[in-house]
C-alpha cells in the first residue's frame, strides 16, 4: 500500500484528508467521530470573538443533477455559535485524546488588530498544530465587515495574516475567497503577510435556487431568503483552476496549499495533488455520506498509486502543474477528429443533434431500409471540438483519433495570421 | 352479455375462494411506479434524437419528451404530449405488448439489456393527469376547433371509434357513436385481461375522453338489428366503423357445441364484468386452445381463478405463437402448462358409473393430435394422438370480422378494404381490427381512429364545394364543358 502520510505547511498528517472548517468540525462528539473514521485532521469550525453568533432555520439549499443527486450545497449558518471558551476546552480535549491527528484552529474577526491577536493566542494556547484565517465566508459574516469582506481585498488579507503570524509560532493558513477576479492577487498578499499556506476556496457566492411557490431564495428563511455559499461537486472545477493558477504562477509556486472544493473521491484527490496541493480539505461529501465517505478516498487514492507506481504523494505532486499553460503555449496545429464506433454505438443519435444543431453539422445520419441507424463522422467537416465524445452515452464509443497532417507545432503567437507577427 | 357467464357457471366447479383472496389474484398485474420510481427510471432514458421508440409506437407517441417531461416534473405536460398522439394512452400503457413496441426499439436494449420501462412510465404521467383532475377539476387539455355543423356517425365504442370521436370532436365535429353492448370501450371495457384494467379504468378514460364535448354516446345500437348503415349514411355527413372482429373461429371438431366448450373472450367479458369474481366458477382442468395473447389472457385468468390445472393446447411450437414471450413467460409464472404440436380433434362427455353409490359421474377429456413439421416444413398429424381430462374448455383461436352489415362494400381476406380509411362506400370510413391493418392491437386501434378523423376531415372539407358533377347538374347549361374537357 502507498504511503498516505504527508506534510502540510510543516504538519504531519496520516493522510491528506481533512475536514474543513464548517458543521462537521463544530464540536468535539463530531471531530471524534471524524477521527474514529480515519481522518487524518479537522479544521474546527471558525471561532470568533464572544458573544457567539445566532444562527438561523434552515441554512441548507441544494442543487440536484437528474438523478437526484446533490451536486452542490449553499449554506447559510455563520460560524460557530458556541461559547469560545467551550469550544477552546474541546479542543484541548481531543487534542490530548487524538495526538496523532491535526486540527487546526479556524478563527474570524473584524479588521482590528487586537482582535486577531488575542483571539489567535487564545485558540494556539489549546495546542491547535496551525490556525487557519477565515478570510472567504460570503454570506452573514461578511455583512458584519468579517470573511469575504476581507478576502476580497489584498492589503487586508496581508495586514490579518501579518497581524497573526506576529503572536503566534505555529503555521498560519490563510483562506481564500473565490469571489474575487483574481486568486492570485489574494495568494500573493498572504504570502507577503507571511502565511504559511492557504486554504481555497471558501464557498462561492450563490443563490442556488428559488422556490417558485414562496417566490423565494432558498433556504427560505420566513419567506426571505438570502445568497449564500456553495459547494459541493459543483465547485471543483473553480477550486482545480485557482489551485493550479497559484501552483504555476512563478512568486506563489512554493506557497503550500491545502485544496478545498468539491473533493468526493479518491480521484478528485489526485487531480488536486496533481495540480500541486500538499493537503486537502473535505466537507460537502461528508455532510451527504457521512464521514466513512473518506474509507474509499483513501483506500482508492492508494489503490490508484499503487497501480501507476507512485510510493508516496510527493512522487506525483504537482506532475500536471506543469502541463497547465496559457492558452498561447497550446499547439494550434494539432487536430483531431471523431471516429464512431460502428460496433459499440447504440444509435441513440445524440452526437449527430448535437453536432447538427450546435456545432458543425459533422456528423452523418443515415436510415437503411431495415431501420438501422447509423452515424458517421465527416471529417472534412469536423473540427475536433469532442463535444459528441463527451455526450455519448457510450465509454469508448466515440474516440477523437489524432490526425497526422504534417504541420509543425505552433502556437498562436507563432502563427502567420496572428495580427501581431505582421511587422 | 353475460351469456358466456352462464355457460361457464351450469358447467364448472363450484369455486370456494374467498373474495378477498380472490381480488387479490386479479389485482395491478405492474404495480404503478412511485413518483421516486420514475424520476429514477425517467432518468435512465437516454433523450435519443428521432428516437427509435417513436418510431415503433402505431401512435408515433414523443416518448423522449414525455420522460423528459417527467425527468423535468412538468407531469401534465408529459401526459398531455401522450394524450396528443394517443387520447387512450392509459389504456395502451397498461395492455400494449411493450416488449414487441417502443421498448423493444429502446437503444438501451443494447447498453444495457434492460429498456426504459416506457409503458409504466407513460403509465404514471397519464394517472397523474387523471389524479390531478379528479382532484382540482382541472380542464380537459383538448380544445374543439371552431364547430363545423356537421355530424359524424361511428359504429363501436370501442377503441379506434372512440379515438375518431375524440379527434373529429376537436377537429370541430359534432359525433354519436353507436354501441352495440350496454358500455363503452370495446375491448378495452370487455376484453383485457382483468388484472392488466383494474379500478374501471376503461370507464375512467371513456369519461375522461368525453370531457371534451360534441361526443354522444347510444348504447345497445347494433347493426343489423337495430341500426341500420344505410340510414347512418343518410342521416350523417360521413361515417366511421369500427366495429372490431363479431364472430368467434370455430374448430370445426366433435362436441364443439357442448356447454363446457366457451368462447375465450366470452370468459374474459364475464370476469371483466363480475362484481364478486367469486360467484364465477371455473373448471378445475381448464384446456385453452390457441396461441395468442387471448389465450395467454384466458389462461391465466382462469388459473388465478382457481382452476386447478390450466393447460394451453397448441398445434404448432412456442416459436410460432403469436403471444409475446413475455406473456408466454408470464403464463408460466402463473402455472400454466403448455401442450405444443396438439391439434384438437374432438370434445367428448365421459359418464362413468360408480357400483358402489350408484351414481353416475359426468367427466370429459378433449382429444388432439399430435402434430409434426414435416420436411417442407408443413405440419401434418403423426397419426398419433392422446385425450387430455378437462371439465372447460376455453376457445381462443381468433375472431373475424362479421360481413353481413357490409355485404355491399369490397372486401377482401376478410376485412373491409380501405384507402386512407375510406372504404369503397364514399362517406364511410373504416378503422380497427376490421380493416387490414388491425393487428388485435389497442394502440393501433386508436391510431386507425385518429387517421381516419384526419381523414374525414379532408373528405368533408372537400365536400363543402360541390364536386363538379354536382356542379354540372346544378347548372345543366353548362353540362357541353365536361365534353370539351
Amino acid at each position: 500500500m502507498a504511503n498516505l502520510n504527508c506534510k502540510v505547511a510543516g504538519i504531519e498528517s496520516i493522510n491528506p484528508f481533512w475536514l474543513a472548517s464548517a458543521p462537521p468540525t463544530d464540536k468535539y462528539i463530531n471531530v471524534v467521530r471524524a477521527f474514529e473514521a480515519g481522518w487524518a485532521g479537522v479544521v474546527w469550525k471558525t471561532l470568533g470573538e464572544d458573544p457567539p453568533v445566532i444562527n438561523m432555520a434552515s441554512r441548507y439549499g441544494v442543487h440536484k443533477n437528474g438523478n437526484q443527486h446533490i451536486v452542490g450545497i449553499n449554506n447559510i449558518e455563520l460560524i460557530s455559535d458556541r461559547p469560545l471558551q467551550i469550544n477552546l476546552d474541546e479542543i484541548r480535549r481531543v487534542r490530548k485524546e487524538w495526538p496523532d491527528r491535526v486540527i487546526i484552529g479556524s478563527m474570524m474577526a473584524v479588521i482590528e488588530e487586537k482582535a486577531w491577536k488575542e483571539l489567535a493566542i487564545a485558540i494556539a494556547e489549546t495546542g491547535v498544530q496551525g490556525l487557519e484565517l477565515n478570510l472567504g465566508c460570503p454570506h452573514g459574516m461578511c455583512e458584519r465587515g468579517m470573511g469575504s469582506a476581507i478576502g476580497q481585498v489584498p492589503e487586508m488579507v496581508e495586514k490579518v495574516t501579518r497581524w497573526v503570524k506576529e503572536v503566534v509560532d505555529i503555521p498560519v493558513f490563510t483562506k481564500l475567497t473565490p469571489n474575487i477576479t483574481n486568486i492570485l492577487w489574494s495568494a500573493e498578499a498572504a504570502q507577503q503577510g507571511g502565511a504559511d499556506a492557504v486554504s481555497l476556496i471558501n464557498t462561492v457566492n450563490s443563490i442556488v435556487s428559488v422556490d417558485l411557490d414562496q417566490m423565494a431564495p432558498t433556504p427560505v428563511v420566513d419567506g426571505k431568503g438570502t445568497h449564500g455559499g456553495y459547494c459541493g461537486t459543483a465547485v471543483k472545477p473553480i477550486a482545480l483552476n485557482m489551485v493550479a493558477e497559484i501552483s504555476r504562477n512563478q512568486p506563489t509556486k512554493d506557497l503550500q496549499i491545502s485544496a478545498i472544493g468539491g473533493i468526493e473521491t479518491w480521484r478528485d484527490a489526485a487531480e488536486f495533488i496533481a495540480l500541486g496541493a500538499d493537503g486537502l480539505q473535505v466537507c460537502t461529501a461528508a455532510m451527504l455520506y457521512g464521514f466513512r465517505i473518506v474509507d474509499d478516498m483513501i483506500a482508492g487514492l492508494s489503490d490508484w498509486m499503487d497501480e501507476k507506481g507512485y510510493a508516496s504523494i510527493d512522487d506525483f505532486r504537482g506532475m500536471a502543474v506543469g502541463n497547465t499553460v496559457d492558452w498561447n503555449e497550446l499547439n494550434i496545429n494539432y487536430d483531431t477528429k471523431a471516429f464512431i464506433d460502428p460496433e459499440s454505438c447504440i444509435e441513440c443519435g445524440r452526437c449527430h443533434i448535437a453536432c447538427e444543431d450546435t456545432s458543425h453539422q459533422a456528423i452523418k445520419f443515415d436510415v437503411s431500409k431495415e431501420g438501422k441507424r447509423t452515424f458517421t463522422v465527416i471529417d472534412d467537416e469536423c473540427v475536433g471540438c469532442n463535444l459528441c465524445a463527451h455526450i455519448c452515452p457510450v465509454p469508448d464509443c466515440i474516440e477523437m483519433r489524432p490526425v497526422d497532417n504534417g504541420l509543425p507545432h505552433m502556437t498562436w503567437p507563432e502563427h502567420p495570421l496572428n495580427p501581431m507577427n505582421e511587422q | 352479455m353475460a351469456l358466456g357467464l352462464c355457460n361457464f357457471n351450469k358447467t364448472g366447479t363450484n369455486n370456494n375462494a374467498n373474495k378477498d383472496a380472490l381480488s387479490n389474484n386479479y389485482a395491478d398485474l405492474h404495480e404503478p411506479l412511485s413518483f421516486l420510481q420514475a424520476k429514477a427510471e425517467a432518468d435512465r432514458c437516454l433523450y435519443c434524437y428521432d428516437a427509435p421508440c417513436i418510431t415503433a409506437c402505431p401512435t408515433s407517441i414523443d416518448v423522449p419528451t414525455f420522460i423528459h417531461q417527467i425527468r423535468s416534473t412538468n407531469l401534465t405536460g408529459s401526459a398531455k404530449t401522450i394524450l396528443s398522439q394517443n387520447i387512450m394512452g392509459g389504456t395502451c400503457s397498461r395492455a400494449c405488448p411493450t416488449e414487441i413496441l417502443c421498448e423493444q426499439a429502446c437503444v438501451l436494449n443494447v447498453s444495457e439489456e434492460q429498456p426504459v420501462e416506457i409503458g409504466l412510465l407513460q403509465r404514471f404521467a397519464v394517472d397523474s393527469l387523471f389524479e390531478k383532475q379528479a382532484a382540482s377539476q382541472l380542464e380537459h387539455p383538448f380544445k374543439r376547433a371552431k364547430l363545423k355543423e356537421k355530424r359524424i356517425a361511428v359504429i363501436g365504442a370501442g377503441p379506434a371509434g372512440l379515438a375518431c370521436a375524440h379527434r373529429a370532436s376537436m377537429l370541430g365535429y359534432d359525433v354519436t357513436v353507436f354501441e352495440a353492448k350496454n358500455k363503452a370501450g370495446g375491448l378495452n371495457e370487455y376484453g383485457l385481461a382483468a388484472y392488466k384494467m383494474v379500478d374501471d379504468f376503461a370507464q375512467k378514460e371513456i369519461e375522461f375522453l368525453l370531457q371534451i364535448g360534441g361526443i354522444h354516446i347510444e348504447t345497445g345500437q347494433k347493426l343489423g338489428e337495430n341500426l341500420s348503415l344505410k340510414s347512418l349514411c343518410d342521416d350523417f355527413d360521413a361515417v366511421f366503423t369500427s366495429v372490431g372482429l363479431g364472430l368467434s373461429n370455430q374448430l370445426g371438431i366433435n362436441g364443439e357445441d357442448d356447454d363446457r366448450v366457451i368462447d375465450a373472450i366470452e370468459f374474459i367479458e364475464a370476469i371483466r364484468q363480475s362484481d364478486d369474481l367469486s360467484s364465477l366458477s371455473v373448471g378445475n382442468n381448464v384446456i385453452v386452445i390457441g396461441a395468442g395473447n387471448t389465450a395467454i389472457d384466458a389462461a391465466i385468468q382462469s388459473k388465478r381463478l382457481g382452476a386447478d390445472n390450466v393447460t394451453v393446447v397448441y398445434r404448432r411450437g412456442e416459436e410460432s405463437m403469436s403471444a409475446t414471450q413475455w406473456e408466454i413467460d408470464l403464463a408460466r409464472k402463473n402455472g400454466v402448462n403448455f401442450r405444443f404440436y396438439s391439434a384438437p380433434k374432438s370434445f367428448e362427455n365421459i359418464q362413468t358409473h360408480n357400483s358402489n353409490t350408484d351414481t353416475y359421474t359426468k367427466t370429459a377429456s378433449l382429444e388432439c393430435d399430435y402434430m409434426q413439421l414435416d420436411d417442407d416444413g408443413k405440419l401434418t398429424t403423426t397419426g398419433e394422438s392422446y385425450k387430455l381430462p378437462t371439465d372447460m374448455v376455453l376457445k381462443a383461436i381468433g375472431q373475424k370480422f362479421d360481413k353481413s352489415p357490409f355485404t355491399e362494400l369490397n372486401i377482401e381476406n376478410g376485412k373491409l378494404v380501405v384507402s386512407n380509411y375510406q372504404t369503397s362506400m364514399k362517406g364511410l370510413f373504416a378503422g380497427g381490427d376490421c380493416i387490414a391493418s388491425g393487428s388485435d392491437l389497442t394502440v393501433q386501434a386508436v391510431e386507425d381512429g385518429k387517421q381516419a378523423a384526419h381523414a374525414i376531415d379532408q373528405y368533408l372539407s372537400k365536400n363543402q364545394y360541390l364536386s363538379k358533377n354536382q356542379y354540372l347538374s346544378k347548372n345543366s347549361n353548362l353540362s357541353n364543358l365536361s365534353e370539351e374537357k
